[in-house]
């Protein structure tokens, strides 16, 4: 009987423990919940707050990339307006070199001959193909006349070209003052008067004036004259006179040579034939 | 090496676009005075490009494209002309005889070389 109680006691201990255990177990189950809520709360914080500071990281890169980005479009457009500046004193050396090579070309030919009407042909030859002129004449003045004479033209009839006086008209004052003239409208012509020009340059020798040349007509195609082509007409109009100058002072000692040599040979001859008379 | 065969009477311009041509690396220039020249000079040098004036003494410009288009051997090579004669008109009748390209005069260096480089590279034909 004792036993039995005995038993009994144990066994309702051993109940009792198994409640506690199981008590205890619960308890342990619960805070193993709750600490599992708190896991996944953390983690998500965590989480939340990596995601922040990636955010914060790749909004400050892209920050920096779009001041990069613009950094390198402002070099870019800096670059962009060199190039264009590059290209555009490019295109203006080049021209340059055109017209210097122009020039040389055309100041080779003026000074190539002493034969006056081949340096009057070169001179039209010139002012036709690279000034583009349809109309045109070159008048050298007669000093003793005081009077400009055409000696070649181009366009017009030479022999109804009338003989302007120095300082008189349009062609007369260039060739007074030794300054060119270019009407303001290079199309607009004077119906009335076709001998009146639309542009008139000195042939100057420093500044001795020894003609003009008298435009009256640009080529259907020329509308008017670039800063270039006013650069290449004063150019050429020097080289022109002093060629000019030289072939007819060259032409005209050539002559008196001539002329001298015949007298100094009549003079030889003349003895001779009183010798033997 | 291309060779272009320049036909001007007036010397001075002859050796402007001569001296214009010859820029363009390995060009050979062959110079011819008028038509008549022209075609001698077609005969004995292989000739890729010509540029010809129109107002020409002996054998003008226009007549030399007929010639040219005429004959099998040069009909092939292409023609530029270089004139003064700007008009519309003028441009037309040349284009229907045969030639390639018009270039009025006063000649724009710059637009020379590129239509002449054009031209010799085959771009233009």
């Amino acid at each position: 009987m004792e036993k039995d109680s005995s038993y009994l006691s144990k066994a309702d201990e051993f109940i009792q423990m198994f409640k506690k255990g199981e008590e205890f177990t619960k308890e342990l189950l619960k805070e193993n919940e709750k600490l599992r809520y708190k896991i996944v709360e953390l983690e998500g914080l965590i989480e939340k707050s990596a995601d922040n500071a990636r955010t914060k990281l790749y909004e400050d890169r892209i920050k920096l990339f779009e001041d990069e980005l613009s950094l390198l479009k402002k070099k870019f457009r800096e670059v962009e307006e060199e190039n264009k500046d590059f290209a555009s004193k490019y295109l203006e050396v080049e021209q340059e070199n055109n017209n210097l090579a122009n020039l040389y070309v055309a100041s080779y030919q003026l000074h190539s001959t002493l034969d006056f009407p081949e340096v009057l042909r070169i001179v039209l030859e010139i002012v036709i193909n690279l000034i583009g002129a349809e109309k045109f004449a070159i008048m050298l003045i007669d000093e003793k006349a005081n009077e400009l004479v055409s000696v070649a033209a181009e366009g017009v009839d030479i022999t109804t070209a009338p003989k302007v006086q120095v300082g008189s008209g349009t062609s007369g004052r260039v060739a007074q003052k030794g300054e060119s003239y270019f009407a303001e409208n290079l199309t607009d012509l004077d119906e009335d008067n076709p001998f009146e020009p639309i542009v008139c340059i000195p042939l100057k020798i420093k500044e001795h004036v020894i003609g003009v040349i008298s435009i009256y007509k640009l080529l259907t195609q020329k509308a008017g004259f670039t800063n270039v082509d006013y650069e290449l007409f004063n150019l050429l109009a020097g080289q022109a006179a002093t060629a000019i100058f030289s072939s007819k002072l060259y032409t005209q000692s050539e002559r008196k040579l001539t002329t001298i040599q015949s007298f100094l040979d009549l003079l030889k001859e003349k003895p001779k034939k009183q010798e033997n008379r | 090496m291309p060779n272009v065969l320049v036909v001007e009477d007036s010397p001075t311009m002859r050796q402007l676009i001569s001296f214009a041509i010859k820029r363009i690396p390995n060009c050979r220039v062959v110079e011819a005075t008028d038509g008549v020249d022209a075609l001698k000079k077609l005969s004995s040098d292989k000739i890729d490009l010509i540029l010809a004036d129109i107002n020409m003494p002996v054998m003008d410009g226009l007549k030399l494209v007929s010639l040219v288009r005429g004959n099998p051997a040069f009909k092939d090579i292409p023609v530029i002309m270089v004139t003064t004669e700007g008009a519309e008109e003028d441009r037309k009748r040349a284009i229907a005889i045969g030639a390639n390209a018009y270039l009025p005069k006063p000649i724009q260096t710059q637009e020379l070389l590129k239509l002449v480089t054009s031209y010799l590279s085959g771009q233009s034909k």
